[in-house]
């Protein structure tokens, strides 16, 4: 897919929790096409000690309004600072970015498609959601964090698809972590897609390998670029180091070296 | 509209813009962005005679006004170049120039004489200052005898334009270029990247595997300039400048200090089209000061 470098402006700028915001950018051009579990590389101008682009993943397409969603958990400066963009600002993107999930054909509510999220790597699964279900598929949502404030845009989740919950501390839906919850040893799925802390997916892809599912994880191994030319983001694959910003950041659970 | 050509020995460049080894990929990776056909040359990731997997992650870490970068030169190696990268880029109108590295004399001579049967690769950059591999590179670099003997070697094989790319981790550059200068070499580039380290305090950790690092970005521009002046004042072949250059400025304070070129490196990752936005510059400052050829300004400081 074509790369493109978007000047675009803030429409909106809402702070969610006191460690995420949603930002919202428009462009006066149609926005290109983007496909769920890819990215954008965002240049964060109004902070002086930010030298490289933040990679963000794409928690939304709003075609209607020509918006793209970011859901941007502060880790450092440079998301603090995107956290006080106000509405009208200029905010330079390079998008689309990586490989997006795989969307199975003939899409149909038979299918049992499972989306787990946890913390910030909620933000890929309400685009993706939403794609599956635009094309007949019906996304079930598995959503973790430490505490019930910490989950958050649950109701776009909730308008989408049925949205299943875990907290660490049982402040909302079951207690324990994503694999920990009831839903797991009640339903088969046909495909499971995560995104989230490392260790989480690495649950999750144990989980997907035991039951025979197929699944996919998206990664954020730090990186410079995002288009596939510093070799900084690797990935210690079966096939070798792999870029994340390339070759990913989805892959399917059975080239990687998580599970032996 | 100023004269932008250069020459380089024998190698032409239609303005003194290239991109630096490493942080262009091959060019296509940035034809989305900008017409990769307007640079004076795309030097091309580093090339060994083996295949490389590279260092172990995390290789990045970034630091104020830069970063640091552990890659260790991953590539397929010189027949993977020659087979499959080569047919795809050997049609681009600019010069398509191979960074050449390795960890023996023997390694480095191997993947320069196989280059040198590339007809459209009119040049090669010897890569003897890499800092992230344990064998070899940066290890021939940091002394004039290192330096000589495999700029000797690899002349013998290679009769086009040899640009040997020298490394800042040295008491005196000056000496170091005269050293590959004696040798035969045609040019030298520099700097490559300062050793550099980064540690995660919460974690008490280094931030890279490797624990040291190479640093690059504007936060070395200053060291970088200090070295192509001391550099061109030592020698007589064309010196190529890069370490740091964001913006035409940056070219312009390079070529005033004594570079017939220069590179763009890490601002690629910034802003992709950031090579040719330079060239464009470059063209507009020799016009608002009267210079009928870019080539004029190279040393040019007033003092």
């Amino acid at each position: 897919m074509k790369k493109y470098v978007l000047q675009m402006r803030v429409t909106e700028n809402n702070l969610l929790h006191e460690n995420y915001c949603l930002l919202k950018l428009t462009s006066d051009d149609t926005l290109p096409d983007m496909l769920p579990g890819q990215f954008v590389e965002v240049l964060v101008d109004q902070s002086p000690t930010t030298f490289l682009r933040r990679p963000l993943s794409i928690h939304y397409v709003d075609r209607g309004r020509n918006e793209l969603w970011l859901l941007i958990q502060f880790v450092g400066e440079g998301t603090r600072s995107l956290g006080r963009y106000r509405v009208g600002d200029p905010v330079n993107v390079i998008a689309p970015l990586g490989n997006g999930f795989t969307v199975p054909d003939g899409l149909s509510d038979r299918q049992k498609l499972l989306l787990v999220g946890g913390g910030a790597g909620v933000a890929p699964m309400l685009f993706l959601g939403a794609y599956l279900k635009e094309r007949g598929g019906e996304p079930l949502f598995l959503l973790g964090a430490r505490s019930g404030k910490e989950l958050i845009q649950l109701d776009d989740f909730r308008r989408t698809g049925k949205t299943y919950v875990t907290t660490e501390d049982h402040s909302s839906g079951e207690k324990g972590y994503v694999t920990d919850h009831s839903i797991l040893k009640t339903t088969r799925f046909d495909r499971i897609y995560a995104c989230g802390p490392k260790p989480m997916m690495e649950a999750v892809a144990r989980y997907a390998a035991s039951a025979s599912v197929p699944c996919e994880v998206s990664l954020e191994n730090t990186m410079a670029c995002g288009i596939g030319a510093c070799l900084c983001c690797v990935e210690d694959t079966k096939e070798g180091h792999l870029c994340v910003c390339t070759d990913g950041p989805v892959f399917n659970i059975e080239r990687l070296r998580w599970l032996n | 509209m100023a004269e932008l050509k250069v020459q380089i020995k024998n190698l032409s460049l239609k303005n003194p813009v290239m991109t630096a080894s490493g942080t262009f990929g091959y060019g296509v990776e940035y034809a989305d962005f900008m017409d990769i056909e307007r640079l004076g040359g795309v030097i091309v990731k580093g090339t060994t005679s083996e295949h490389r997997e590279g260092n172990p992650y995390p290789r990045m870490a970034e630091t104020a006004a830069g970063m640091l970068n552990a890659v260790g030169l991953q590539n397929k190696g010189v027949d993977y170049f020659i087979d499959t990268i080569y047919p795809r880029i050997r049609a681009y109108a600019t010069e398509m120039i191979v960074n050449v590295s390795g960890s023996s004399i023997e390694s480095y001579v191997e993947c320069a004489g196989k280059i040198a049967g590339l007809e459209r690769i009119r040049a090669i950059e010897l890569n003897i200052s890499c800092p992230n591999v344990k064998q070899g590179g940066m290890a021939f670099g940091v002394t004039c005898s290192g330096a000589a003997e495999v700029v000797r070697a690899v002349r013998r094989v290679y009769p086009k334009t040899l640009i040997v790319k020298l490394s800042p981790n040295v008491t005196d550059i000056a000496e170091i270029a005269k050293a590959v200068e004696a040798e035969g070499a045609d040019s030298v580039s520099l700097i490559n990247t300062l050793l550099g380290m980064a540690i995660d305090a919460e974690r008490r950790r280094p931030k890279l595997s490797t624990i040291t690092g190479g640093l690059s970005g504007p936060c070395v521009k200053p060291v970088a300039l200090r070295m192509v002046w001391q550099t061109y004042r030592a020698v007589r072949i064309p010196v190529i400048g890069l370490g740091g250059i964001s913006t035409w400025e940056d070219a312009v304070e390079f070529m005033l200090a004594g570079a017939t070129a220069i590179q763009v490196g890490t601002q690629n990752f910034i802003d992709p089209a950031a090579s040719v936005k330079i060239i464009d510059g470059l063209n507009d400052y020799c016009d608002r000061h009267g210079y009928r050829s870019v080539g004029e300004l190279t040393g040019a400081l007033a003092l």
